[in-house]
């Protein structure tokens, strides 16, 4: 059934942490309706999964399924850029 | 380990030999410096040295954070200097931060962003391995991950000092586009501008030539200007210290035998040990035979290391042999060591780490070189001159005699570059001189400097023959030698120039 799944990885409870954590919540209820599984990760407290997926920038939001994977980096609030990144809408949009 | 006052700034070694010396003992401990070089330059080894350093000698752990070459490449090209790093990951003193950039991921930007996870890795990895050392290489790869050089730019300063609120000593490599233009791209240095180091890659009269600069070492002291360094395989980056090699050489009133009797006897009763002998001549007038003569006055307990540049070892056994020295005898015996070499086969200054690698195996107690002159063809002039001055200063620290040969372009007098780059630096000189005589080549040799010692002025006649080295009496009809230009005097000329240095009131004066 969850044919996204999307990781948000923030650093700490900054308020970019807080937009970007809003800013996707919203996107996903407006466009993905209950279709997808969003997992926020802090990379204060989990900085080994940070290695282990190279996060340098945060917030970064991975999109993992469905493929291909995907990276897109800021608080989000660029709706039209995220939409393009998680293949919702096509550059003719 | 040094005298000089460094004030309150600790500093760190790091593992390069000859840095440590011309930094007064390493990097500034708890503060960054930026390496900065071009492609090329070693900046890689530079900061891997630095971190195997800390854990060989002290067990502190090292974090690689590497923009540019992925960890896999890195442990891949260290090997060949005989860093084993995925031992050191194993145990866990080294921990590679990985920022490469996936080649084929597309990225995409949307909203503000920051580098926090970066510095939040720097942090974690700093914390697994208890790392006082921390590299980053190289900062210029970030630009080209984000589209915002601004928010790099501000990011990188926050990287900067997170790492030193964290206490750790840090290296940052940053790459420039011109040997002698900006310190680097992007204005990053701004930020870690407490101390610089540069490194070149200098193409220099078709030469290669690699050179380190401490730049500027906030609240202490370093030596200026450029200095040479080699990277070689097996041991990383060897820094050359010539200006601040100390010169305080012994000086030994001990004398060694030149292997010529007469020769001795010129040089007023052999060379000094501790002291460097130049022999300069043209081609073909016996300085090999000089060489060889040394060699075999190496006594009963000594060790003689023979560094042949024009002639091969057979050659040189075969011509000892035919003035009656067997050279072979005494390598059997371990007093001599013959190390040939084309000298093209690698840059001056390896040549002269690889010397004083063999001296210090070998411990010879003389040493000759024939002939420096085939060294300089390899070498730009300034590296020349670092390279005599860096195995002058290792000969003399080592209670050895050394014998140098150069080649005299010009077969009638004349000097050669090497001798006008040398000839400050060495205690004696020894001329061997092609001169012209009635329509006959003769020989002579003169002994024109001898450092702390008298010694015969006189320019004398040697022959060669089956036997080796014949000197014989001084010319006396001849002026103009040295200059290229002999001319024969006749008697009256000479009694003239006697007279000349008479004082009038001397009791044997002849009348005038």
């Amino acid at each position: 059934m969850n044919k996204y799944r999307l990781m948000l990885y923030v650093m700490g409870q900054t308020q970019r942490s807080q937009t970007a954590i809003s800013n996707l919540q919203r996107i996903c209820q407006n466009e993905l309706q209950n279709q997808y599984e969003m997992v926020v990760i802090d990379v204060l407290e989990q900085p080994q999964l940070a290695e282990d997926q190279k996060i340098l920038a945060t917030p970064t939001l991975i999109k993992e399924l469905p493929p291909p994977i995907r990276r897109i980096i800021g608080d989000l609030s660029d709706t039209g850029r995220v939409l393009l990144g998680l293949d919702l809408r096509t550059h003719d949009d | 380990m040094n005298s000089r006052p460094s004030g309150a700034v600790q500093k760190l070694a790091t593992g390069i030999p000859g840095f440590e010396h011309i930094s007064f003992g390493g990097l500034p401990k708890g503060r960054t410096t930026l390496v900065s070089g071009s492609a090329g330059s070693a900046k890689t080894v530079f900061a891997m040295q630095f971190l195997i350093e800390g854990v060989r000698a002290s067990g502190e752990g090292g974090v690689f954070v590497t923009f540019e070459e992925s960890p896999e490449d890195i442990i891949r090209n260290m090997r060949g200097f005989g860093w084993d790093l995925q031992e050191l990951l194993d145990s866990k003193k080294l921990a590679f931060v990985d920022a490469t950039m996936d080649a084929g991921e597309e990225v995409l930007e949307a909203g503000h962003y920051d580098l926090g996870a970066l510095v939040a890795r720097i942090e974690y990895a700093c914390r697994i391995t208890g790392a006082g050392r921390v590299s980053v290489d190289s900062l210029g790869a970030v630009f080209g991950q984000f589209s915002s050089p601004d928010v790099v730019r501000r990011e990188l300063h926050r990287m900067a000092s997170a790492l030193k609120r964290m206490g750790v000593t840090a290296v940052l490599t940053a790459e420039r586009t011109e040997e002698y233009g900006g310190l680097a791209r992007f204005g990053i240095e701004e930020f870690v501008a407490d101390n610089v180091i540069v490194l070149r890659n200098v193409l220099e009269e078709e030469k290669r030539r690699r050179t380190i600069e401490i730049l500027k070492f906030r609240g202490t002291d370093h030596c200026k200007g450029e200095f040479p360094f080699s990277v070689i395989p097996g041991e990383g980056i060897m820094v050359i210290p010539l200006a601040g090699d100390k010169l305080e050489q012994r000086s030994s009133t001990v004398r060694v035998t030149s292997g010529n009797e007469m020769l001795d006897e010129m040089c007023g009763g052999g060379f000094f040990r501790d002291s460097i002998v130049l022999a300069s001549g043209a081609t073909g007038c016996g300085k090999t035979l000089l060489v060889t003569m040394f060699v075999n006055g190496t006594s009963p307990d000594e060790r003689c290391l023979l560094f042949a540049f024009e002639e091969s070892r057979e050659q040189l056994f075969r011509n000892a042999s035919g003035w009656g020295m067997d050279f072979e005898q005494m390598e059997q015996e371990g007093r001599l060591k013959v190390v040939c070499d084309y000298p093209e086969t690698m840059g001056v200054e390896d040549h002269l780490i690889r010397m004083k690698k063999v001296m210090e195996e070998f411990r010879p107690t003389r040493v000759a070189v024939d002939s420096l002159s085939a060294l300089e063809r390899v070498s730009t002039g300034k590296g020349f001159r670092e390279f005599v001055i860096g195995i002058t200063s290792f000969i003399k620290h080592q209670e050895i005699v050394g014998l140098f040969t150069s080649t005299t372009p010009t077969l009638l007098g004349g000097s050669s570059i090497t001798e006008e780059h040398i000839s400050t630096i060495t205690d004696s000189i020894i001329l061997l001189r092609y001169v012209e005589m009635f329509g006959e080549m003769r020989r002579g040799i003169t002994v024109l400097k001898m450092r702390g010692s008298m010694h015969d002025k006189s320019i004398r006649e040697y022959t060669i023959d089956g036997d080796g080295m014949h000197i014989g009496a001084q010319f006396r009809n001849v002026a103009g030698i040295l200059a290229g230009n002999p001319t024969q005097l006749s008697e009256r000329e000479i009694d003239r120039l006697d007279d000349l240095f008479r004082e009038p009131g001397e009791a044997d004066a002849p009348a005038v």
